[in-house]
């Protein structure tokens, strides 16, 4: 196995803060790494070092072998590197099905064949194919704007994969939707997991759904980590059980 | 299609060839002011790309109609044809709004407001100044107006169909332009840049264009601008011409396809139509403007916007209530 994303003694400070301080994971090809740990403990931070959103202090990035640290976030989707947010973030006006064929444009010729060429990219097909895939069928028309909460997430986590993503990080894809719409989104997120063999970092405070979706957990507590492991171990590690799982 | 597609068309349609047969009574007077509509529009469609898709505040619009308009005014009465000065025009605006596109990769909204309006005024002082160029506030005058495939258009009727003609290539254009994934990049940076980054969406480079490709028509409107008015000096391209070119887009529906017909309509011909109140008109104007905004900060295409989503609502919830309904009464 090859590691898709390699993390090295990342650090992030703002002001007299050390938000992450001093991380190093590395994420191998196929795998579902869950990230947990107590709010404010550094994993959205560590996310936005990763994908080019923050410049980290200190340390290196590598994906595919490659270093990306400091790199933008369009250049790191370019290499196959995509990502959801914590807060909602599709295009309200857009319909479902330009939202995802938005996501994808950019994989698709150059600038100038996106000027000139069809007004969909081609991916009308592939964006109703992951429409059907992700059961928002009826949906595809109205803008994105229209739909409920836990709609607009399963829209948030499609669009992170139009462009075929080699490695995915989801930062709470389960906030905030019911359980049956739960269920569909880690079956759906497993399906890709094994078809497309794309790798998934997820953070999650669910940890029902961590524990039965992860082949891993990385824990973390006051921008460290605290143990790395199978569900199963991390859920019996002490340390774990008294900064984040509680008795 | 739908029968809302074909009624949309035919008003297209009777549109078009109004714009075409009606006029062809009108004045000299009454036509030159259909012309300026036309040219008015061209610029306004280019700062509704820049302002209305992608998001960007621009108040030096206004400043590169002036560059279009300098740029014809100097070639033409030199000899080189007009088509020549287009091509000028396009260049040199393109290339002057990428360099002002700049500072939009660092400030947004007011900030940029202020840029752009330091640009307008630096570009006025230009026109102004440099007389060995732009012969200062004494102006260009004697414009010609150029012959189209040997047909001369010094007449005004002939005149406005080049201008109609030119805002039909260019609405042609831009329709292709915000319906291409450029388009959708576009809205894209106006309702989220920081997604639109993790998405791959080049940000710097469609920002840049949108400042590109909007200034051009600017451009554009300037090249048509100076043969309309047969004389170049700079008053009509300080702030003020800015300012009614963003009053134009958001009056009209910034951000909407026809929001610049609409409100270069309304800018150009309403004060004209209430020339009648003498002294008042500006004021009349001005609160019609407040209420307007008031009312539908989204302009006036805004209205309509919002009440077809309202009756999208209207019968998306009816069809529930009798889908619900049929549960129920079900065995």
């Amino acid at each position: 196995m090859t590691a898709v994303l390699e993390v090295t003694n990342i650090k992030k400070s703002f002001g007299g803060i050390h938000a992450v301080n001093g991380v190093s994971f590395d994420v191998q090809e196929g795998e579902i790494l869950g990230l947990i740990g107590p709010n404010g403990c550094g994993k959205s931070t560590l996310f936005n070092c990763i994908l080019g959103q923050l410049t980290p202090s200190d340390g290196e990035v590598k994906v595919d072998g490659k270093v990306v640290t400091g790199m933008r976030p369009s250049e790191l989707n370019g290499l196959g590197v995509s990502r959801t947010f914590q807060l909602l973030q599709v295009f309200p006006k857009l319909s479902v099905r330009e939202n995802l064929i938005l996501a994808g444009q950019e994989h698709q010729g150059n600038m100038l064949s996106r000027l000139l060429g069809p007004s969909d990219a081609g991916l009308t097909a592939a964006a109703d194919q992951m429409i059907g895939f992700f059961k928002l069928d009826h949906l595809a028309k109205e803008p994105a704007g229209g739909l409920s909460y836990g709609q607009q997430k399963l829209l948030d986590a499609a669009m992170a994969f139009m462009g075929g993503p080699r490695l995915v990080l989801l930062d709470e894809p389960a906030g905030g939707v019911n359980l049956t719409m739960l269920a569909d989104l880690k079956d759906r997120l497993r399906a890709i997991n094994q078809e497309k063999r794309a790798t998934f970092v997820v953070i999650e405070h669910n940890m029902e759904f961590v524990m039965s979706l992860c082949t891993r957990v990385m824990v973390m507590a006051e921008g460290k980590v605290l143990a790395v492991g199978s569900p199963a171990e991390v859920r019996a590690n002490p340390a774990v059980i008294e900064a984040y799982l509680g008795h | 299609m739908t029968a809302g597609k074909y009624l949309q068309i035919a008003f297209g349609v009777i549109v078009i060839a109004a714009l075409i047969v009606v006029p062809m009574n009108f004045n000299r007077y009454g036509l030159f002011i259909l012309s300026q509509w036309a040219v008015m529009t061209i610029a306004a469609m280019g700062l509704n790309l820049t302002l209305g898709y992608a998001g960007q505040v621009s108040l030096a619009q206004g400043a590169f109609v002036g560059i279009g308009a300098y740029a014809a005014a100097i070639m033409t009465s030199n000899g080189l044809p007009l088509i020549a000065a287009l091509g000028v025009a396009i260049v040199l605006c393109f290339a002057i709004g990428w360099i002002l596109g700049y500072p939009a990769l660092r400030v947004q909204h007011h900030y940029l407001a202020f840029v752009t309006l330091a640009f307008s005024t630096l570009a006025f002082l230009v026109f102004r100044n440099e007389d060995w160029l732009t012969k200062g506030i004494y102006g260009i005058s004697n414009i010609p107006r150029p012959e189209i495939f040997g047909f001369p258009t010094r007449r005004p009727l002939p005149f406005y169909y080049l201008c109609l003609g030119s805002l039909g290539i260019v609405s042609l254009a831009v329709w292709w332009l915000i319906r291409s994934p450029w388009g959708r990049a576009f809205v894209a940076l106006r309702e989220n840049p920081v997604r639109a980054l993790s998405l791959g969406i080049d940000t710097r480079r469609y920002t840049l264009m949108a400042f590109a490709i909007g200034s051009a028509l600017g451009g554009v409107a300037g090249t048509l601008y100076a043969p309309l008015t047969q004389y170049v000096d700079p008053v009509p391209f300080s702030l003020a011409l800015s300012l009614d070119l963003l009053m134009m887009v958001i009056v009209g529906g910034s951000g909407f396809f026809f929001g610049p017909f609409l409100g270069a309509m309304i800018a150009v011909l309403l004060p004209e139509w209430l020339r009648f109140t003498q002294g008042y008109y500006l004021m009349l104007y001005a609160v019609a403007v407040i209420l307007l905004l008031i009312y539908s900060p989204t302009g006036i295409l805004g209205i309509l916007d919002r009440y077809m989503a309202e009756r999208r609502t209207k019968a998306a919830s009816a069809l529930r209530a009798v889908a619900k309904s049929r549960l129920e009464t079900a065995p």
